[in-house]
């Protein structure tokens, strides 16, 4: 195996507090040596990346997208959607499970990962929680994680049963997993196609309201606590309300292992968006109040927030473009997050560059136990991302590697530029 | 953690959203925000005008041009009013429906709309199920489209021939509109105003012209958000003290196709909604009655009521098809047609949505 050395760059690894100029080489699909500028031993016969002005970083993970293999390659497949995060700058992606068939089986859990997917960065499926996702008996989640998947969901379709999440959680935590909740009471948005809100009112549709995801968020915290002697982990996936994230927040402070994530298009979007019925701003959660936003970006800044992910929704062209309570939820985000944090997060918002990674990075790696993932140690993965922080560009979507180019962000300025994803130690991604 | 929490306390500027590029076709009509206040008068001045012209003369304006009128929810109002008026105007018509089409196959708006447009269809008229499918139609087809109702939306034809018909009866002889003509004038608008287009292309006219919208209904018809849909609107729960209030009252039937799973008590609603003879006289003895059809009478409003002196209900109707011709000789005429630089094959995914 070829190796590669990493030259010249500033090396940033929040993991381990990291922030210097450091060269990198990477050698059989791991990190071999960490040194100062000019100063790797073993290059020999490396390949030298010239990372002079650039960022050298470990590898994005983004803990929620949807690839939609087996079954909806029209969308996407993960050779497409594995090529687009690695032109993101990501490594890793946990695959959701709302695939055809659903993805409830050790079976299709080995399928998503074989070679034959030609799969460009890691694959860590999510797989079901319940059968078919139906929310009435529990997936053999021991079978499952011995097959690769890092937690369980029915994302897209919550688990409303009390007694099934509580089970869920109780039997996740037996075998060390995650349950992660798209949490949306859909008791109360039946028909419902964005925020409740004036502004649903407005253009006369049928609207989610808040309390929705935060009931569901508040029951679950309360399972969570009854069951605090197992030690479960709840992950709230797409947290977009107000209420929601103070529930979280409480939570933490109680010494729960709960957890959350943001999309990029709730932090920077809100209801406003939905502007004439584009639907590139229909997704699932529903983009929210000015008052909602402000509130994830404070959750970010404050830490409470634990990841940024994507929700990486592909659609075919002529799926969206229908009328917008019937086109389908979801956004593509792989290509534009790095660009929107950098952006917005670190750039407007003052959050550190060691900060925003972090969050892209380290922490999603940590919250499902990603091993060697999403930190550049001697001996972790050799899954590094070399990036210009200071390269600002536009974004065309048609310009994409995924498939699918549904996105509310063409057009839109994205700072930092990725040069090199490499996964793995093999490059993933070189820009032009 | 400090350093963190004293940076989020500064003001976050965000991203603003994006100003719509609707409409793309100046002929076209989808919200009645689409018309300036000078636009709404000229509408009006020539609703009258064409309305007293030779129909001889009158058949020339849209001699020979063809207009579509694409309806996918049964209507007998809006859908003849708008045929008339267009035949008035000596065009060419051609009807459309969702039940006996190609739509009843699966073919999308889209394509229904490029469909007609390849056939020759100059305007669409729609009439659609779901909201925002004017803008759908028209973004994809570029040509003028006149919302005749979408989904819960709106449905400004009705809105203007509304204002027509509460001028006729409350500044009569006045031809033309400006911001304060209908100054010191409430209009109540109760029942159904969640589900109701009519409401919302009403609640955003009228208080361009000067009048007060004043809301009224149960909190399940009625959500506290729509105070805030724009100025000059408010609400009023109390059916009698908003009649006390206003000079025009609008009814609006019960929309129980769109009730979706919603419990109503028909026979409670009655009890606090329902417009009588005896309330009326009571409270509001001299206002107009306006309903835009169709009436349920015995639920909405009673009989009496319906065919009594203050009923403007028919004149409404009739008012329908002057103030759709006036739209149908700007939809095709005038300054109308495809703004430069915008190609009409452009496809969604490049125009306004991007």
């Amino acid at each position: 195996m070829t190796a590669l050395a990493i030259c010249g760059g500033r090396l940033i690894d929040p993991a381990a507090g990291v922030d210097a100029a450091k060269d990198v080489l990477l050698k059989d699909g791991r990190v071999a040596e960490i040194a100062g500028t000019g100063k790797l031993k073993h290059t020999d016969g490396a390949e030298v990346l010239d990372a002079t002005g650039l960022i050298v970083a470990p590898g994005l993970i983004d803990i929620h997208v949807h690839l939609r293999e087996p079954g909806q390659a029209y969308k996407e497949t993960i050779a497409t959607g594995t090529a687009a995060a690695a032109a993101g700058g990501f490594t890793s992606v946990a695959a959701m499970p709302n695939t055809t068939p659903v993805n409830d089986s050790p079976e299709i859990t080995r399928w998503m990962q074989a070679p034959e997917r030609g799969a460009e960065v890691r694959v860590f499926p999510i797989a079901a929680a319940t059968r078919g996702s139906k929310g009435e008996a529990l997936t053999d989640f021991a079978a499952l994680k011995s097959a690769g998947a890092v937690a369980v969901t029915d994302d897209g379709r919550p688990i409303l049963k009390d007694g099934m999440m509580r089970e869920a959680l109780a039997a996740a935590a037996r075998v060390g997993l995650t349950v992660i909740q798209h949490a949306e009471d859909t008791r109360m948005t039946q028909g419902a196609s964005m925020n409740l809100g004036p502004v649903s009112f407005k253009l006369g549709l049928r609207g989610m309201p808040a309390e929705a995801e935060r009931s569901i968020v508040e029951r679950d915290i309360r399972l969570v606590t009854e069951l605090r002697e197992a030690h479960p982990h709840l992950h709230v996936a797409h947290i977009s309300t107000a209420g929601a994230l103070a529930a979280v927040r409480q939570a933490r402070r109680n010494g729960l292992r709960v957890t959350c994530e943001v999309t990029p298009h709730h932090f920077l979007l809100s209801e406003e968006h939905v502007g004439l019925y584009n639907t590139h701003a229909k997704m699932n959660p529903p983009l929210r109040s000015a008052a909602d936003r402000e509130a994830l970006i404070e959750g970010i800044l404050d830490g409470v927030v634990d990841a940024i992910a994507t929700d990486h929704a592909p659609h075919a062209q002529h799926e969206k473009e229908i009328e917008f309570e019937l086109a389908p939820n979801g956004i593509i985000g792989l290509e534009t997050a790095l660009g929107l944090c950098l952006r917005w997060l670190h750039r407007e918002w003052r959050m550190p560059l060691g900060r925003v990674l972090n969050l892209l990075s380290a922490q999603p790696a940590a919250l499902l136990g990603l091993k060697g993932r999403g930190m550049l140690a001697v001996g972790s993965f050799a899954d590094v991302l070399v990036f210009d922080p200071k390269a600002e560009w536009t974004y065309r979507a048609t310009e994409g590697k995924s498939k699918a180019k549904n996105t509310p962000f063409d057009g839109w300025p994205m700072l930092g530029r990725v040069r090199w994803t490499v996964s793995e130690g093999k490059i993933a991604y070189a820009s032009a | 953690m400090n350093q963190a929490a004293s940076a989020s306390r500064r003001p976050l500027t965000t991203p603003p959203a994006p100003a719509p590029l609707f409409p793309y076709n100046s002929g076209s009509l989808l919200s009645v925000l689409d018309l300036t206040v000078d636009g709404v008068s000229h509408l009006l001045r020539r609703a009258a005008d064409l309305e007293n012209e030779d129909p001889i003369v009158r058949d020339h304006i849209l001699a020979k041009r063809r207009i579509a009128l694409l309806f996918y929810e049964s209507s007998t109002r809006t859908r003849t009013s708008f045929e008339l008026a267009s035949k008035a105007l000596g065009a060419d018509t051609t009807l459309v429906s969702s039940l006996s089409s190609s739509i009843e196959k699966g073919e999308s708006l889209k394509d229904t709309g490029l469909t007609l447009r390849a056939l020759g269809a100059e305007a669409i008229i729609l009439r659609h199920n779901a909201s925002g499918g004017a803008w759908l139609l028209e973004e994809a087809t570029r040509l003028p489209v006149i919302n005749a109702g979408d989904g819960m939306h709106e449905h400004p034809t009705q809105a203007l021939l509304d204002l027509r018909t509460i001028l006729q009866h409350l500044r009569p002889g006045v031809s033309g509109v400006g911001p304060e003509t209908l100054a010191g004038v409430t209009v109540m608008i109760v029942g159904d105003i969640l589900h109701s287009r009519v409401a919302r292309s009403n609640m955003l006219l009228l208080p361009r012209l000067g009048a007060r919208v004043l809301l009224c209904g149960p909190k399940e018809l009625l959500p506290e958000q729509a105070a805030r849909s724009g100025p000059g609107i408010e609400i009023e729960r109390d059916f009698e003290a908003a009649l006390a209030q206003s000079q025009a009252v609008m009814m609006l039937r019960i929309q129980a196709e769109r009730l979706a799973g919603m419990q109503l008590d028909l026979d409670e609603y009655k009890a606090s909604y329902q417009l009588t003879g005896q309330r009326l006289a009571e409270h509001a003895p001299t206002a107009v009655v306006l309903h835009p059809g169709p009436i349920i009478r015995g639920m909405e409003i009673t009989a009496g009521v319906a065919d009594g002196v203050q009923s403007a209900i028919l004149e409404q109707v009739t008012n329908g098809v002057a103030i759709r011709m006036a739209v149908m000789e700007r939809a095709l005429t005038a300054e109308s047609g495809t703004p430069a630089g915008r190609s009409s094959s452009a496809g969604l995914q490049n125009g306004g949505r991007a």
